[in-house]
């Protein structure tokens, strides 16, 4: 950033690799994106370069037989539901992650690098063998069931697979690591003396809790929080194996135009909307988080 | 008149047959001392000799392995630190720096309860004390390290703790910051009248603040007395050395009576000085001040020949090393005249010292 202006020229060869990787992974591949999602649906499926915004109107409007608008909010419904899953699997991986971390953060060096480890761990495994495992612990035959029923706790639960609920299992498990890799670093990044401090001015553990070590976290927590509420939005693989295709996600909706549907630009609009509203989110949170930085500055 | 003397005597801390180990190693000693009511109390010592230790023992950051912490008369034991009435000033200041200096300074008033409008008085009162209330609404990221210092202790001493502990509070300041927070230091704690525990290695800081200081080396108490007991009375090696700077003289103890005895000191006379801890007939070891010899030498006083090794200009003071052939002494002579003469390197010369000045202290 500081370099000489003489350097400038250099700065741009340096980075051209890095900036034609971009091109060539993020720019060109959003641009057809973009490009399909304006085009016209061919007759038999793919897409014909005809300009029109007919797929953005599908998201919100059925067209009648006589072309006139009708308002269908089928797709809305499944954008409330997706939002609604990835907030609760957010929450959750927020409620388990901050203790772990924690917990992480007070052991010795040696087994912190061990238990980041395998905190990490199942990141080695194919996401689809990790997913599909738990519909062997949660299946009717499963692990859960079996135990409860020898216990003589229930005699015959319904499935616990193919339910909401396993699907919230599903992404917790998935993307939990992404909630407590971030926690973990903002609380080693805390200062011991600050916690001290709290409790010599008076502050129980709770007090501590509350008013020192969560909001010192809080830039961890919210780095988790994007990691893990933008992949939700996208996941396709839970809904799918554990979910049963029972209930439509984003994810399985785009997958769904794409495929069986073979509404290329449908499948499109969907992603871009679903991308932008990502975008705008985090494009917000960041202009929020600068103008409080200059806020403070200048105070 | 007697009421202010029974207070002056009121024990605020006592210390009894505290000891420390971690892990195996004895990082304190059983130590017995008390730190009386409204004093400066300073612990010093060399990095490692347990004075942070002591400090944290009795905030409750730490738990004695052995022995007792009196808080005026209560025991400590099991009470953890956020129901102590003792502060810290932190080494790092660890000031909040998610909170404004107001916050920061709130923030133990508000965990005991304080009314809000009491509580804003005092944090005014405050920040008015340590003469910052300007920056009232500011972070601390916002200030200098001085700065902070000062909110360190307008934050500590806010609760009104009946002790405030002080961990080597300057220690990141520079000089200049360090010599005037010491005086600022000493008229809060006169003004406040509250008990200042200030832990230190800087010997320099002890003797200028302290009511009392305890001196620690090894995990135990070497020392305890005024800055004057401690620099002109040190009880063995360890502080004499410790404590500013002086000559050691391996000398004979020849014999010994009462506080004095009587020693052949390897300058080739022999000499009876004041004693501490020195058994007759063996070795001792012989102290005197670098100050308290005279360059050149005074008529009635102990002359010792020798000549000028080296000469060390400090401005308010000059440093010579003279070579006595036995040994070499350390003499520091006040620049008293302006521009008066230096000796030269190499130049012969006598130099004298009062038998009053020196010091023998046991191997």
């Amino acid at each position: 950033m500081s370099a000489a202006p003489g350097n400038a020229r250099w700065n741009v060869i340096g980075l051209l690799p890095a900036q034609l990787i971009m091109l060539a992974t993020l720019i060109i591949p959003v641009g057809i994106i973009v490009l399909v999602s304006f085009s016209t649906r061919g007759p038999y499926g793919g897409f014909e370069y005809v300009f029109t915004t007919a797929p953005y109107k599908q998201i919100l409007f059925n067209e009648g037989w006589s072309g006139e608008l009708e308002f269908n909010p089928q797709y809305l419904i499944v954008v409330a539901r997706t939002m609604i899953l990835a907030a609760a699997t957010t929450f959750i991986c927020l409620l388990l992650a901050f203790p772990a971390a924690y917990y992480i953060s007070l052991r010795k060096p040696a087994m912190k690098m061990l238990l980041i480890y395998l905190v990490t761990l199942p990141f080695w495994v194919s996401m689809i063998v990790r997913v599909y495992s738990w519909i062997i612990i949660l299946g009717n035959d499963g692990v859960i069931a079996k135990t409860l029923r020898a216990l003589g706790l229930v005699d015959n639960m319904g499935s616990l697979l193919f339910t909401d609920t396993a699907m919230l299992i599903g992404l917790v498990y998935s993307y939990i690591p992404l909630m407590i890799l971030p926690i973990f670093a903002s609380i080693e990044k805390l200062d011991p003396a600050l916690v001290e401090a709290s409790h010599d001015l008076y502050g129980s553990r709770l007090t501590t809790l509350r008013r020192v070590i969560l909001p010192l976290c809080r830039p961890g927590m919210v780095a988790g929080s994007i990691l893990v509420f933008v992949p939700c939005l996208g996941a396709v693989l839970e809904p799918i194996l554990l979910g049963g295709g029972k209930t439509m996600m984003m994810g399985n909706l785009i997958q769904l135009q794409f495929g069986a549907a073979r509404n290329w630009p449908l499948g499109a609009a969907i992603s871009i909307v679903l991308m932008a509203a990502v975008l705008v989110f985090l494009l917000w949170r960041g202009l929020r988080s600068i103008r409080r930085e200059e806020a403070e500055a200048a105070a | 008149m007697d009421m202010d003397v029974s207070v002056q005597q009121a024990k605020a801390v006592e210390i009894k047959g505290v000891s420390k180990v971690f892990g195996g190693y004895q990082a304190l000693k059983p130590v017995t001392f008390d730190i009386r009511e409204n004093e400066f109390f300073t612990l010093l010592g060399p990095s490692g000799c347990g004075k942070t230790t002591l400090l944290r023992m009795i905030a409750g950051f730490e738990q004695p392995t052995t022995g007792a912490i009196l808080l005026r008369g209560a025991e400590m034991k099991d009470l953890p630190p956020h129901k102590r009435r003792v502060n810290t000033v932190f080494q790092s200041y660890a000031l909040f720096p998610h909170m404004t200096l107001e916050q920061n300074i709130a923030f133990g008033l508000e965990n005991l309860g304080w009314a809000k409008d009491r509580r804003a008085a005092r944090v005014a009162d405050m920040l008015r004390l340590v003469h910052m209330e300007k920056f009232a609404g500011r972070k601390p990221q916002q200030l200098s390290g001085g700065q902070r210092q000062r909110i360190a202790l307008a934050r500590a001493l806010a609760p009104e703790p009946e002790v405030l502990l002080l961990d080597e509070p300057l220690s990141a300041l520079d000089l200049k910051l360090r010599q005037a927070m010491r005086d600022e230091l000493r008229t809060l704690q006169r003004q406040t009248g509250i008990t200042f525990v200030f832990v230190t290695h800087d010997q320099e800081e002890a003797l200028d603040m302290s009511d009392r200081i305890c001196v620690l080396g090894d995990g135990e108490i070497q020392q305890l007395g005024t800055p004057a007991d401690i620099y002109e009375e040190p009880s063995n090696r360890f502080v004499a050395d410790f404590i500013g700077e002086t000559n050691f003289l391996e000398v004979d103890v020849l014999s010994v009576e009462g506080d004095e005895a009587t020693v052949s000191t390897p300058l080739g006379m022999t000499l009876s000085a004041a004693q501490k801890r020195v058994s007759g007939g063996g070795r001792g070891w012989m102290s005197i001040r670098p100050e308290k010899i005279s360059l050149p030498a005074r008529p009635g006083e102990i002359a010792v020949d020798g000549t000028i090794e080296g000469a060390n200009y400090l401005g308010g003071y000059t440093h010579y090393v003279v070579d006595t052939g036995a040994v070499k002494l350390r003499v520091s002579k006040r620049n008293n005249v302006s521009r008066s003469r230096m000796f030269e390197t190499g130049q012969p010369i006598t130099v004298s010292f009062a038998a009053e000045s020196v010091r023998i202290l046991g191997a």
